[in-house]
């Protein structure tokens, strides 16, 4: 048979991981399988399905043949096991620690994190008895110091949005692994297309999806994919795999499933009991967006070095960063792990301050100024008067949305125009 | 042969030319492994006889449970060994003596001393690997809980 034990290129899985012609209809690209159920054979082929003795849909909270699709995707992207889908990024950052954690348990997550993380795991979190330290990523030994006895897990970016500092993903998982427990990495800013985590020890990755990987700006949606690498028994931690549990009269899900055990838990209790489902519409744009996902990324960070590199020299910037120019102290790092180009989310700081940067963002044509990023299109914010508003400017500072600061999210148009488009805004600066 | 990994047409072979698994180890305990793998096995088309001397005379899932191969009275194509790996040795042996033509010991199970006994008796062997996760996989059907197949094709097929 041609198609076995080929490592495919990422190209290829990209257009074909998780698909294949419909057995029945013979279509060809994957159908939106539009329904919340899916009929039993009968009353034993329903049993099997509830006690996860058989393959197979039940309802589409649990598994979709859509959402499948995408996340066989994403797992062959990533090189894991297996993986599941949400209906948001923050849908899959719940659901990630929602099988690792009990209530009064401890997890570390660095402190250079997409805000939104840091408000999820400050507020919500805390609610459920889940209590995160938040620690500088860029000196590895904070981690380490941060370790308790009731320690779950790290969290961290690897590529942090917004302010283009990469974090050493060896070391931390590393010292991930010296507590025996798991290190989660968000890859969103990178997508698998620029870095693998699981090739630097990483045991579990989640996504937004809604930016590079759908990439066209038009659906949400989240994936926590798994390696299959972690032994879970290696210590007490993490009851909800290996002990047995009673809503599957005492099914053990680490021995039942073994190197899948953790997505099986995360569908099993996880989707089945928060509910935050992917819906098969949006994974079909996805998955058509991801498709196109080695193009564009090519397009986005050869534009994204090239507009750096141009507000980099701009009289009217004090400083830009971003880790595909050598200024950058992240340069290094940058070229270790993601030798493909440093993604196309940056910061720079605009002379002059906040009313510099209100006139910026009202001035351009051709970037868009919305609160995403991942977009074809090119993307402008300036925190300080928009996301970050409420905020004392001290607080500002800190976290890394001072006054000047704008962050672009640089999009696949001509780079010519893109440039231009930022050359006009800043002449009436 | 090398048991770290299988080619696929390695397993898919075996699953194709077996009818009759003998399953070593199998449970009377409908959430154990054992008996979460004969179900799906039986729901493929595959008749599993039970092996457990504790369960002996017993039925697992409609099938008498015997308390050891040689009191199978029916032709076994597999042996499935849900046993631990030192219990794979003497379990290896049973199988060469019943005629079996696969040895299949379960994920976690390895005895490269039995792998290498067996293959010399002309049995194929696999270890440290699960026939029902194996032909979810070739299948593509454990794709539908978001586990990677491994598989591309652009066949339209639904077998292994």
């Amino acid at each position: 048979m041609a198609d076995d034990n080929i490592s495919y290129g990422f190209e290829t899985l990209a257009v074909h991981a998780g698909a294949a012609p419909d057995p029945v209809t013979g279509s060809r690209a994957t159908p939106i399988h539009q329904t919340t159920s899916f009929v039993f054979d009968d009353v034993d082929h329903a049993a099997s399905l509830f006690n996860l003795q058989a393959f197979g849909n039940i309802y589409t909270r649990l598994t979709n043949p859509t959402v499948a699709v995408l996340e066989q995707r994403l797992a062959g992207l990533e090189g894991g096991r297996g993986a599941v889908a949400a209906a948001s990024g923050h849908a899959a950052q719940l659901m990630a620690f929602h099988v690792l954690m009990e209530a009064g348990d401890h997890f570390i997550a660095a402190k250079q994190l997409y805000g939104g993380s840091l408000t999820q795991f400050g507020q919500s979190f805390k609610k459920f008895g889940w209590e995160g330290t938040t620690v500088d990523a860029t000196n590895v030994q904070n981690f380490r110091d941060a370790m308790r006895p009731n320690t779950k897990a790290i969290f961290i970016e690897n590529l942090a949005n917004p302010g283009g500092v990469v974090v050493d993903l060896e070391a931390v998982a590393a010292v991930a692994h010296e507590a025996g427990i798991p290190l989660i990495v968000d890859n969103t800013l990178a997508t698998p297309f620029l870095c693998r985590p699981f090739e630097w020890g990483a045991d579990i990755a989640v996504h937004s999806l809604t930016k590079f990987l759908g990439g066209h700006g038009n659906s949400l949606g989240g994936m926590i994919v798994e390696s299959g690498k972690f032994d879970w028994a290696q210590n007490d931690k993490y009851p909800a795999l290996t002990q047995p549990n009673p809503s599957y009269h005492g099914l053990k899900f680490f021995e039942t499933f073994g190197d899948m055990a953790y997505s099986v838990a995360i569908r099993a209790l996880s989707l089945r009991d928060l509910g935050p489902a992917l819906s098969p519409t949006n994974a079909f744009y996805i998955l058509n967006g991801i498709e196109t996902l080695p193009l564009r990324m090519e397009r986005h960070c050869d534009n994204a070095l090239k507009v750096a590199e141009f507000l980099e020299g701009h009289a009217k910037v004090d400083w830009v960063s971003y880790a595909g120019l050598k200024s950058s102290p992240y340069y290094d790092l940058g070229q270790k792990y993601l030798p493909r180009g440093a993604g196309a989310v940056f910061t720079f700081g605009v002379k002059g301050g906040f009313e510099s940067g209100v006139t910026l963002v009202e001035n351009v044509e051709l970037f868009s100024h919305l609160a995403n990023i991942g977009d074809t299109r090119s993307l402008i914010i300036h925190p300080a008067s928009t996301t970050h508003r409420q905020l004392e400017e001290a607080e500002l500072i800190a976290a890394g949305a001072g006054p000047d600061v704008v962050r672009l999210s640089v999009g696949i148009e001509n780079v010519e125009d893109i440039i231009r488009d930022l050359d006009q805004a800043l002449a009436k600066v | 042969m090398n048991h770290d990994r299988y080619e696929d047409d390695y397993i898919r072979g075996i699953l194709r030319e077996t009818e009759v698994i003998a399953m070593v180890g199998a449970s009377s305990n409908w959430n154990r492994p054992s008996y979460f793998a004969m179900k799906y096995l039986q729901r493929k088309h595959f008749r599993v006889i039970p092996v457990n001397p504790r369960e002996a005379g017993n039925k697992i899932l409609g099938e008498t449970v015997y308390a050891a191969l040689a009191d199978i009275p029916d032709k076994i194509d597999m042996v499935d060994v849900f046993r631990n790996s030192e219990a794979a040795g003497p379990i290896a042996d049973e199988a060469i003596a019943v005629g079996a033509k696969t040895l299949w010991m379960q994920l976690g199970v390895r005895n490269d001393a039995a792998a290498e006994r067996a293959e010399a008796a002309g049995l194929r062997v696999v270890m440290n690997r699960c026939p029902k996760i194996e032909f979810g996989r070739l299948s593509r059907e454990i794709g539908w809980m978001g586990i990677n197949t491994g598989v591309i094709s652009s066949k339209r097929r639904s077998k292994i």
